[in-house]
Protein backbone atom coordinates (compact mmCIF):
# COMPACT_ATOMS: atom_id res chain seq x y z
CA UNK A 1 0.00 0.00 0.00
CA UNK A 2 1.14 3.37 -0.75
CA UNK A 3 0.57 6.39 1.48
CA UNK A 4 2.45 4.88 4.98
CA UNK A 5 2.17 8.39 6.53
CA UNK A 6 -1.25 8.76 6.17
CA UNK A 7 -1.81 5.33 8.58
CA UNK A 8 -1.40 7.66 11.36
CA UNK A 9 -3.73 10.21 10.50
CA UNK A 10 -7.55 10.45 12.00
CA UNK A 11 -10.25 9.72 9.53
CA UNK A 12 -13.77 9.75 10.16
CA UNK A 13 -15.73 6.01 9.87
CA UNK A 14 -19.61 7.28 11.00
CA UNK A 15 -21.94 9.44 12.52
CA UNK A 16 -21.96 9.69 16.48
CA UNK A 17 -26.15 9.93 16.11
CA UNK A 18 -26.47 6.79 13.95
CA UNK A 19 -24.08 4.53 16.23
CA UNK A 20 -25.36 1.58 16.82
CA UNK A 21 -24.73 -1.75 19.04
CA UNK A 22 -24.73 -4.22 16.39
CA UNK A 23 -22.10 -1.94 14.79
CA UNK A 24 -21.47 -1.40 11.15
CA UNK A 25 -18.92 -2.76 8.80
CA UNK A 26 -16.98 -0.07 6.71
CA UNK A 27 -13.26 0.00 5.20
CA UNK A 28 -10.30 2.60 6.33
CA UNK A 29 -7.52 2.48 3.85
CA UNK A 30 -8.57 -0.66 2.46
CA UNK A 31 -8.99 -2.38 5.47
CA UNK A 32 -12.45 -3.41 7.09
CA UNK A 33 -13.54 -2.17 10.39
CA UNK A 34 -16.10 -2.32 12.66
CA UNK A 35 -17.94 0.46 13.92
CA UNK A 36 -20.03 0.08 16.99
CA UNK A 37 -21.03 1.22 20.27
CA UNK A 38 -20.57 -0.04 23.97
CA UNK A 39 -23.94 0.10 26.57
CA UNK A 40 -23.41 3.57 27.20
CA UNK A 41 -23.43 4.54 23.83
CA UNK A 42 -19.48 5.15 23.15
CA UNK A 43 -18.09 4.28 20.04
CA UNK A 44 -15.87 1.13 19.30
CA UNK A 45 -14.11 0.44 16.12
CA UNK A 46 -11.96 -2.68 15.48
CA UNK A 47 -10.45 -4.29 12.86
CA UNK A 48 -11.81 -7.78 11.23
CA UNK A 49 -9.00 -9.43 13.45
CA UNK A 50 -10.47 -7.91 16.59
CA UNK A 51 -7.62 -4.79 17.10
CA UNK A 52 -9.18 -2.05 19.05
CA UNK A 53 -8.56 1.32 17.18
CA UNK A 54 -8.24 4.34 18.17
CA UNK A 55 -10.95 6.42 18.84
CA UNK A 56 -12.48 10.10 18.94
CA UNK A 57 -15.63 11.49 18.61
CA UNK A 58 -15.67 15.08 17.82
CA UNK A 59 -17.73 17.33 14.80
CA UNK A 60 -20.53 14.87 15.14
CA UNK A 61 -18.66 12.16 13.55
CA UNK A 62 -16.67 9.55 15.19
CA UNK A 63 -12.75 9.15 13.91
CA UNK A 64 -10.40 6.88 13.84
CA UNK A 65 -6.52 5.20 12.88
CA UNK A 66 -5.29 2.31 11.38
CA UNK A 67 -2.04 3.66 13.02
CA UNK A 68 -0.83 5.81 16.24
CA UNK A 69 -2.13 9.16 15.53
CA UNK A 70 0.92 11.85 17.37
CA UNK A 71 -1.44 14.22 18.33
CA UNK A 72 -5.10 14.52 19.00
CA UNK A 73 -7.94 15.60 15.98
CA UNK A 74 -7.44 19.23 14.86
CA UNK A 75 -9.17 22.13 16.40
CA UNK A 76 -11.87 23.76 14.98
CA UNK A 77 -12.33 26.45 17.75
CA UNK A 78 -15.37 28.26 15.69
CA UNK A 79 -17.63 25.17 15.97
CA UNK A 80 -17.07 25.44 19.45
CA UNK A 81 -19.09 29.05 19.86
CA UNK A 82 -22.33 28.96 21.25
CA UNK A 83 -25.57 29.39 19.36
CA UNK A 84 -24.13 27.76 15.98
CA UNK A 85 -26.53 24.97 14.65
CA UNK A 86 -24.21 21.77 14.52
CA UNK A 87 -25.72 20.28 11.05
CA UNK A 88 -25.02 16.50 10.08
CA UNK A 89 -25.16 15.92 6.24
CA UNK A 90 -25.08 12.51 6.19
CA UNK A 91 -22.58 10.26 4.08
CA UNK A 92 -22.03 10.04 0.08
CA UNK A 93 -20.66 7.57 -1.45
CA UNK A 94 -17.83 8.63 -4.35
CA UNK A 95 -15.86 6.80 -7.00
CA UNK A 96 -13.03 8.97 -6.69
CA UNK A 97 -9.32 9.42 -5.07
CA UNK A 98 -10.05 10.90 -0.99
CA UNK A 99 -7.33 13.62 -2.06
CA UNK A 100 -9.51 14.50 -5.68
CA UNK A 101 -12.36 15.27 -3.47
CA UNK A 102 -10.62 17.32 -0.90
CA UNK A 103 -8.95 19.32 -3.82
CA UNK A 104 -12.40 19.86 -5.65
CA UNK A 105 -13.34 21.48 -2.51
CA UNK A 106 -10.63 23.93 -2.66
CA UNK A 107 -11.75 24.94 -6.10
CA UNK A 108 -13.75 28.06 -6.39
CA UNK A 109 -13.26 28.79 -10.71
CA UNK A 110 -15.77 25.59 -10.99
CA UNK A 111 -18.78 27.36 -9.19
CA UNK A 112 -20.87 29.48 -11.75
CA UNK A 113 -20.58 25.83 -14.04
CA UNK A 114 -21.27 23.08 -11.87
CA UNK A 115 -23.34 25.10 -9.36
CA UNK A 116 -24.89 27.33 -11.60
CA UNK A 117 -27.03 30.15 -10.05
CA UNK A 118 -26.12 28.91 -6.48
CA UNK A 119 -22.28 29.34 -5.52
CA UNK A 120 -21.87 31.04 -9.36
CA UNK A 121 -23.12 32.24 -12.48
CA UNK A 122 -22.04 33.65 -15.88
CA UNK A 123 -20.51 35.82 -16.28
CA UNK A 124 -19.08 36.05 -12.82
CA UNK A 125 -16.84 33.58 -13.51
CA UNK A 126 -13.50 35.65 -12.44
CA UNK A 127 -11.37 34.24 -9.69
CA UNK A 128 -9.79 37.05 -8.11
CA UNK A 129 -6.53 36.98 -6.77
CA UNK A 130 -6.24 35.91 -3.12
CA UNK A 131 -3.61 34.29 -0.82
CA UNK A 132 -2.48 31.25 -0.16
CA UNK A 133 -0.09 29.31 2.20
CA UNK A 134 1.34 26.49 3.89
CA UNK A 135 1.56 27.42 7.71
CA UNK A 136 4.72 26.10 9.32
CA UNK A 137 3.55 26.37 12.60
CA UNK A 138 0.13 24.75 12.60
CA UNK A 139 1.38 22.98 9.42
CA UNK A 140 -1.82 23.22 7.22
CA UNK A 141 -2.71 25.22 4.22
CA UNK A 142 -4.53 28.16 4.62
CA UNK A 143 -6.15 30.14 1.44
CA UNK A 144 -7.63 33.53 2.73
CA UNK A 145 -9.01 36.54 1.06
CA UNK A 146 -11.15 34.61 -1.33
CA UNK A 147 -13.77 36.52 -2.70
CA UNK A 148 -16.73 35.49 -5.72
CA UNK A 149 -19.77 36.61 -6.33
CA UNK A 150 -22.61 34.21 -5.64
CA UNK A 151 -26.35 34.20 -6.22
CA UNK A 152 -27.42 32.03 -3.52
CA UNK A 153 -24.22 32.03 -1.18
CA UNK A 154 -25.89 29.68 1.45
CA UNK A 155 -29.72 29.06 2.40
CA UNK A 156 -29.84 31.65 4.71
CA UNK A 157 -29.24 34.23 1.45
CA UNK A 158 -31.47 36.34 -0.11
CA UNK A 159 -30.39 37.65 -3.55
CA UNK A 160 -26.89 37.14 -5.24
CA UNK A 161 -23.79 38.70 -2.72
CA UNK A 162 -20.08 38.65 -2.88
CA UNK A 163 -18.79 36.05 -0.52
CA UNK A 164 -15.53 35.57 1.33
CA UNK A 165 -14.11 32.60 1.79
CA UNK A 166 -11.19 30.67 3.59
CA UNK A 167 -10.22 27.28 2.97
CA UNK A 168 -7.82 25.36 5.82
CA UNK A 169 -6.39 22.16 5.55
CA UNK A 170 -5.44 20.05 8.63
CA UNK A 171 -5.50 17.19 7.47
CA UNK A 172 -4.70 14.84 4.02
CA UNK A 173 -8.41 14.22 3.85
CA UNK A 174 -10.25 17.24 5.98
CA UNK A 175 -11.09 20.66 4.50
CA UNK A 176 -12.65 23.31 6.53
CA UNK A 177 -14.18 26.12 5.04
CA UNK A 178 -15.09 29.87 6.30
CA UNK A 179 -17.44 31.65 4.89
CA UNK A 180 -19.45 34.87 5.16
CA UNK A 181 -22.40 34.36 7.19
CA UNK A 182 -25.36 36.36 5.74
CA UNK A 183 -27.33 36.62 9.00
CA UNK A 184 -24.39 37.33 10.91
CA UNK A 185 -21.67 39.13 9.16
CA UNK A 186 -19.11 39.70 11.95
CA UNK A 187 -19.10 35.75 12.04
CA UNK A 188 -18.10 33.21 9.68
CA UNK A 189 -20.24 30.19 9.00
CA UNK A 190 -18.07 26.71 9.01
CA UNK A 191 -18.76 24.21 6.72
CA UNK A 192 -16.26 21.17 6.16
CA UNK A 193 -15.36 18.28 4.08
CA UNK A 194 -14.41 15.38 6.21
CA UNK A 195 -13.17 12.54 4.06
CA UNK A 196 -13.04 8.74 4.66
CA UNK A 197 -10.34 6.93 2.71
CA UNK A 198 -12.22 3.56 1.52
CA UNK A 199 -9.33 2.86 -1.04
CA UNK A 200 -7.17 4.81 -3.23
CA UNK A 201 -9.92 5.23 -5.80
CA UNK A 202 -13.03 5.47 -3.33
CA UNK A 203 -13.98 7.38 -0.85
CA UNK A 204 -17.09 8.53 1.26
CA UNK A 205 -17.24 11.59 2.55
CA UNK A 206 -18.92 12.86 5.32
CA UNK A 207 -20.12 16.61 4.89
CA UNK A 208 -20.67 18.87 8.49
CA UNK A 209 -21.23 22.60 8.94
CA UNK A 210 -21.28 24.61 12.14
CA UNK A 211 -23.53 27.75 10.73
CA UNK A 212 -25.45 30.73 12.25
CA UNK A 213 -28.94 30.16 11.03
CA UNK A 214 -31.70 30.13 13.90
CA UNK A 215 -34.32 30.27 11.10
CA UNK A 216 -34.13 27.91 8.16
CA UNK A 217 -35.29 24.22 9.09
CA UNK A 218 -32.80 22.08 9.68
CA UNK A 219 -33.89 19.52 7.03
CA UNK A 220 -33.36 22.62 4.71
CA UNK A 221 -29.73 23.03 5.74
CA UNK A 222 -28.98 19.49 5.02
CA UNK A 223 -30.68 19.32 1.53
CA UNK A 224 -28.76 22.78 0.68
CA UNK A 225 -25.28 20.87 1.39
CA UNK A 226 -26.21 17.85 -0.05
CA UNK A 227 -27.61 19.32 -3.32
CA UNK A 228 -23.65 21.37 -3.50
CA UNK A 229 -22.33 18.23 -3.01
CA UNK A 230 -24.30 15.79 -5.44
CA UNK A 231 -23.54 18.05 -7.92
CA UNK A 232 -20.30 17.62 -7.64
CA UNK A 233 -19.95 14.09 -7.40
CA UNK A 234 -20.79 13.32 -11.02
CA UNK A 235 -17.78 15.20 -11.97
CA UNK A 236 -15.51 14.17 -9.50
CA UNK A 237 -16.04 10.16 -10.67
CA UNK A 238 -14.89 11.45 -14.38
CA UNK A 239 -11.99 12.88 -13.25
CA UNK A 240 -8.74 11.52 -15.20
CA UNK A 241 -6.34 10.11 -13.94
CA UNK A 242 -8.32 9.02 -11.11
CA UNK A 243 -5.47 9.48 -8.52
CA UNK A 244 -4.78 12.90 -7.76
CA UNK A 245 -1.31 13.78 -10.15
CA UNK A 246 1.41 14.88 -7.46
CA UNK A 247 4.22 15.23 -10.61
CA UNK A 248 4.40 18.45 -11.62
CA UNK A 249 4.49 17.48 -15.61
CA UNK A 250 0.93 16.26 -15.53
CA UNK A 251 -0.95 19.57 -15.46
CA UNK A 252 -0.79 23.37 -15.83
CA UNK A 253 -2.09 25.11 -12.79
CA UNK A 254 -3.29 28.49 -13.74
CA UNK A 255 -3.24 31.72 -10.72
CA UNK A 256 -7.14 30.63 -9.57
CA UNK A 257 -5.51 26.90 -8.51
CA UNK A 258 -3.08 27.86 -6.37
CA UNK A 259 -4.83 26.13 -3.73
CA UNK A 260 -4.38 23.06 -4.93
CA UNK A 261 -1.29 23.90 -5.72
CA UNK A 262 0.03 24.83 -2.19
CA UNK A 263 -2.27 21.39 -1.36
CA UNK A 264 -0.79 19.31 -3.55
CA UNK A 265 2.74 20.36 -2.36
CA UNK A 266 1.64 19.71 0.90
CA UNK A 267 0.88 16.20 0.35
CA UNK A 268 3.86 15.29 -1.16
CA UNK A 269 6.13 16.89 1.56
CA UNK A 270 4.15 14.94 4.03
CA UNK A 271 4.27 11.63 1.45
CA UNK A 272 0.47 11.73 2.11
CA UNK A 273 -0.14 10.02 -0.72
CA UNK A 274 -2.71 7.77 -0.74
CA UNK A 275 -4.96 8.03 -3.82
CA UNK A 276 -1.91 9.98 -5.21
CA UNK A 277 -0.39 9.28 -8.31
CA UNK A 278 3.54 10.00 -8.49
CA UNK A 279 4.81 9.66 -11.29
CA UNK A 280 2.64 10.95 -14.93
CA UNK A 281 1.52 7.61 -16.71
CA UNK B 1 -50.39 21.68 -4.02
CA UNK B 2 -47.64 19.84 -1.20
CA UNK B 3 -44.96 18.19 -2.71
CA UNK B 4 -43.07 16.46 0.16
CA UNK B 5 -39.47 16.39 -1.70
CA UNK B 6 -36.29 15.12 -1.37
CA UNK B 7 -33.75 17.58 -3.37
CA UNK B 8 -32.06 13.95 -4.35
CA UNK B 9 -34.70 11.90 -4.92
CA UNK B 10 -35.30 11.18 -8.99
CA UNK B 11 -39.32 10.71 -8.44
CA UNK B 12 -39.46 13.92 -6.41
CA UNK B 13 -37.82 15.23 -9.46
CA UNK B 14 -40.07 13.85 -11.76
CA UNK B 15 -42.46 15.92 -10.00
CA UNK B 16 -40.79 19.07 -9.39
CA UNK B 17 -40.07 18.82 -13.18
CA UNK B 18 -43.43 18.23 -14.22
CA UNK B 19 -44.59 21.14 -12.34
CA UNK B 20 -41.91 23.39 -13.65
CA UNK B 21 -42.86 22.48 -17.61
CA UNK B 22 -46.06 23.32 -17.15
CA UNK B 23 -46.03 26.44 -15.16
CA UNK B 24 -47.38 25.17 -12.24
CA UNK B 25 -46.27 26.24 -8.21
CA UNK B 26 -45.84 23.65 -5.82
CA UNK B 27 -44.89 23.85 -1.92
CA UNK B 28 -42.28 21.98 -0.99
CA UNK B 29 -42.04 20.65 1.93
CA UNK B 30 -38.59 19.16 2.76
CA UNK B 31 -38.20 15.97 4.04
CA UNK B 32 -34.96 14.25 5.59
CA UNK B 33 -34.71 11.23 3.50
CA UNK B 34 -31.11 10.93 4.53
CA UNK B 35 -29.46 10.97 7.10
CA UNK B 36 -32.97 11.25 9.11
CA UNK B 37 -35.06 8.97 7.52
CA UNK B 38 -37.68 10.65 8.01
CA UNK B 39 -40.09 9.06 5.03
CA UNK B 40 -40.01 5.83 7.99
CA UNK B 41 -40.85 8.17 10.80
CA UNK B 42 -44.66 8.22 11.87
CA UNK B 43 -45.83 11.48 10.25
CA UNK B 44 -45.34 10.06 6.64
CA UNK B 45 -46.20 6.70 7.37
CA UNK B 46 -49.58 7.99 8.19
CA UNK B 47 -49.70 9.81 5.16
CA UNK B 48 -47.63 6.72 2.81
CA UNK B 49 -47.83 3.27 4.52
CA UNK B 50 -45.58 2.44 1.37
CA UNK B 51 -42.70 4.66 3.09
CA UNK B 52 -41.61 5.85 -0.05
CA UNK B 53 -41.70 10.15 -1.62
CA UNK B 54 -42.67 11.99 -3.38
CA UNK B 55 -46.31 12.14 -1.64
CA UNK B 56 -48.16 14.87 -3.16
CA UNK B 57 -50.59 16.14 -0.93
CA UNK B 58 -54.07 18.59 -2.61
CA UNK B 59 -56.84 18.90 -0.24
CA UNK B 60 -58.33 15.29 0.17
CA UNK B 61 -56.13 13.80 -2.67
CA UNK B 62 -53.24 12.05 -1.32
CA UNK B 63 -50.83 10.68 -4.39
CA UNK B 64 -47.93 8.41 -3.65
CA UNK B 65 -47.04 7.41 -7.13
CA UNK B 66 -44.90 9.03 -9.16
CA UNK B 67 -46.94 8.11 -12.03
CA UNK B 68 -50.21 8.82 -10.85
CA UNK B 69 -48.58 12.38 -9.42
CA UNK B 70 -47.29 13.27 -13.12
CA UNK B 71 -50.95 12.06 -14.55
CA UNK B 72 -52.52 14.81 -11.51
CA UNK B 73 -50.19 17.56 -12.54
CA UNK B 74 -50.27 17.54 -16.25
CA UNK B 75 -54.17 17.35 -15.77
CA UNK B 76 -54.10 19.66 -14.03
CA UNK B 77 -52.00 22.22 -15.52
CA UNK B 78 -51.33 20.91 -19.11
CA UNK B 79 -53.54 17.95 -20.60
CA UNK B 80 -51.50 18.02 -23.87
CA UNK B 81 -48.73 15.54 -22.10
CA UNK B 82 -51.36 13.28 -21.34
CA UNK B 83 -50.98 12.47 -24.72
CA UNK B 84 -53.77 13.03 -27.86
CA UNK B 85 -56.87 10.24 -26.57
CA UNK B 86 -55.80 7.82 -29.34
CA UNK B 87 -56.11 4.62 -27.48
CA UNK B 88 -52.68 3.54 -28.95
CA UNK B 89 -51.46 6.73 -27.49
CA UNK B 90 -52.98 6.08 -24.33
CA UNK B 91 -51.79 2.59 -24.09
CA UNK B 92 -47.75 3.23 -24.85
CA UNK B 93 -47.80 6.09 -22.06
CA UNK B 94 -49.30 3.87 -19.71
CA UNK B 95 -46.72 1.14 -21.11
CA UNK B 96 -43.57 3.45 -20.26
CA UNK B 97 -44.85 4.21 -17.00
CA UNK B 98 -45.38 1.26 -15.81
CA UNK B 99 -41.42 0.58 -17.82
CA UNK B 100 -39.96 3.28 -15.67
CA UNK B 101 -40.62 1.07 -12.36
CA UNK B 102 -38.13 -1.09 -13.71
CA UNK B 103 -35.85 1.77 -14.31
CA UNK B 104 -36.46 3.11 -10.61
CA UNK B 105 -35.82 -0.49 -9.43
CA UNK B 106 -32.67 -1.16 -11.65
CA UNK B 107 -30.48 2.01 -12.21
CA UNK B 108 -32.58 3.71 -9.01
CA UNK B 109 -31.57 0.81 -6.64
CA UNK B 110 -27.55 0.84 -7.99
CA UNK B 111 -27.17 4.54 -7.37
CA UNK B 112 -28.82 4.36 -3.67
CA UNK B 113 -26.11 1.74 -3.44
CA UNK B 114 -23.22 3.17 -5.17
CA UNK B 115 -24.10 6.49 -3.48
CA UNK B 116 -25.59 6.11 -0.02
CA UNK B 117 -24.88 2.75 1.12
CA UNK B 118 -28.53 0.84 0.86
CA UNK B 119 -28.26 -2.59 0.83
CA UNK B 120 -28.36 -5.00 -2.47
CA UNK B 121 -26.87 -6.78 -5.31
CA UNK B 122 -24.91 -4.20 -7.41
CA UNK B 123 -24.05 -6.55 -10.25
CA UNK B 124 -28.10 -7.78 -10.40
CA UNK B 125 -28.95 -4.09 -10.93
CA UNK B 126 -26.44 -3.16 -13.06
CA UNK B 127 -27.44 -5.73 -15.63
CA UNK B 128 -31.34 -5.08 -14.81
CA UNK B 129 -30.79 -1.51 -15.55
CA UNK B 130 -28.50 -2.09 -18.82
CA UNK B 131 -31.65 -4.62 -20.02
CA UNK B 132 -34.04 -1.72 -19.48
CA UNK B 133 -31.67 0.76 -21.30
CA UNK B 134 -31.28 -1.11 -24.31
CA UNK B 135 -35.19 -1.73 -24.45
CA UNK B 136 -35.39 2.08 -24.26
CA UNK B 137 -32.94 2.51 -26.57
CA UNK B 138 -34.20 0.41 -29.28
CA UNK B 139 -37.53 2.20 -28.90
CA UNK B 140 -36.06 5.58 -29.13
CA UNK B 141 -34.48 4.44 -32.09
CA UNK B 142 -37.35 3.57 -33.43
CA UNK B 143 -38.62 7.04 -32.75
CA UNK B 144 -36.34 8.44 -34.43
CA UNK B 145 -37.15 6.88 -37.55
CA UNK B 146 -40.41 8.12 -37.43
CA UNK B 147 -39.11 11.78 -37.18
CA UNK B 148 -40.52 11.69 -33.45
CA UNK B 149 -38.07 12.96 -30.83
CA UNK B 150 -39.71 11.67 -27.76
CA UNK B 151 -40.90 8.31 -26.23
CA UNK B 152 -44.49 8.18 -27.59
CA UNK B 153 -45.47 10.96 -29.96
CA UNK B 154 -43.71 14.16 -31.86
CA UNK B 155 -44.05 16.08 -28.61
CA UNK B 156 -43.43 15.12 -24.98
CA UNK B 157 -45.57 13.57 -22.46
CA UNK B 158 -45.13 12.57 -19.45
CA UNK B 159 -44.44 9.10 -19.98
CA UNK B 160 -41.01 10.77 -20.91
CA UNK B 161 -40.88 12.46 -17.70
CA UNK B 162 -41.26 9.15 -16.25
CA UNK B 163 -38.34 7.71 -17.73
CA UNK B 164 -35.99 10.30 -17.66
CA UNK B 165 -34.76 11.15 -14.22
CA UNK B 166 -33.96 7.41 -13.74
CA UNK B 167 -32.06 7.34 -17.17
CA UNK B 168 -29.82 10.52 -16.94
CA UNK B 169 -28.34 9.32 -13.42
CA UNK B 170 -27.87 5.86 -14.52
CA UNK B 171 -23.84 7.08 -14.15
CA UNK B 172 -24.14 7.85 -10.58
CA UNK B 173 -24.86 3.53 -9.83
CA UNK B 174 -22.31 3.11 -12.38
CA UNK B 175 -24.09 2.57 -15.69
CA UNK B 176 -22.63 4.21 -18.42
CA UNK B 177 -24.76 5.81 -21.14
CA UNK B 178 -21.94 6.13 -23.29
CA UNK B 179 -23.59 2.96 -25.48
CA UNK B 180 -26.94 4.71 -26.37
CA UNK B 181 -26.87 7.16 -28.59
CA UNK B 182 -30.94 7.34 -29.17
CA UNK B 183 -31.38 7.83 -25.76
CA UNK B 184 -28.24 11.02 -25.07
CA UNK B 185 -30.39 12.66 -28.08
CA UNK B 186 -33.48 11.93 -26.35
CA UNK B 187 -31.70 13.52 -22.95
CA UNK B 188 -30.99 16.64 -25.10
CA UNK B 189 -34.40 16.88 -26.24
CA UNK B 190 -35.91 16.81 -22.55
CA UNK B 191 -33.32 18.72 -21.31
CA UNK B 192 -34.05 21.25 -24.13
CA UNK B 193 -37.74 21.93 -23.35
CA UNK B 194 -39.12 25.11 -22.10
CA UNK B 195 -38.66 25.80 -18.21
CA UNK B 196 -36.68 22.32 -17.70
CA UNK B 197 -34.94 22.37 -14.23
CA UNK B 198 -32.23 20.69 -13.09
CA UNK B 199 -31.34 18.36 -10.43
CA UNK B 200 -28.03 17.72 -9.01
CA UNK B 201 -26.22 15.15 -11.24
CA UNK B 202 -28.24 16.11 -14.21
CA UNK B 203 -27.22 19.32 -15.68
CA UNK B 204 -29.12 22.27 -17.49
CA UNK B 205 -27.48 22.64 -21.38
CA UNK B 206 -24.56 25.03 -21.05
CA UNK B 207 -22.99 23.92 -24.14
CA UNK B 208 -26.27 25.08 -26.30
CA UNK B 209 -25.30 28.65 -25.33
CA UNK B 210 -24.26 30.99 -28.04
CA UNK B 211 -20.45 31.37 -28.47
CA UNK B 212 -19.12 33.63 -27.02
CA UNK B 213 -16.39 34.61 -29.50
CA UNK B 214 -19.22 35.49 -32.11
CA UNK B 215 -18.52 33.08 -35.09
CA UNK B 216 -19.83 34.59 -38.30
CA UNK B 217 -23.53 33.99 -39.07
CA UNK B 218 -24.60 31.43 -41.62
CA UNK B 219 -26.15 34.82 -43.39
CA UNK B 220 -22.26 36.76 -43.64
CA UNK B 221 -21.43 33.82 -45.34
CA UNK B 222 -24.04 33.62 -47.68
CA UNK B 223 -23.63 36.80 -48.83
CA UNK B 224 -19.97 36.15 -49.78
Amino acid sequence: MSGEAMIDQWYPVGLISQLLAKGRQTLLMGETIYVSCNAVGKAIVTTSDGRDLPVTERYGHVWSSLGLPAAPLFDIPEAEQPGRRLVDVGVVRVRCSPLRAVENFLDIAHFPFVHTDILGAEPHTEVENYKVEIREDADEVWATQVKFYQPQAARSASGGITTEYMYRVPAPTCSILYKTCPPRPSEWDVITLFVQPLTEELCDVWPWMALFDDETPMTDLIHFQQMIFLQDRSILENQIPRRLPLDPGMEIPTRADLTSVAYRRWLKRHAFTYGAQLVAQ
Amino acid sequence: MILYDYILSPGCYKARLMAALTGLELTLRAVDFHPGAEHRGPELLALNPAGSIPILVDGDLVLTESAAILVYISGKAAPAWLGNGQPATNARIQQWLSFSARLTASLGGARLHEMLHRPGDIVALRAAGVTALRELEAALFEQRLKNEAFLVTDRPTIADIACFPYVALAPDGGVSLDAYPSIRLWMRAVRSLEGFIEMPGIHRLHELKPDPHGLPSSSEAVEE
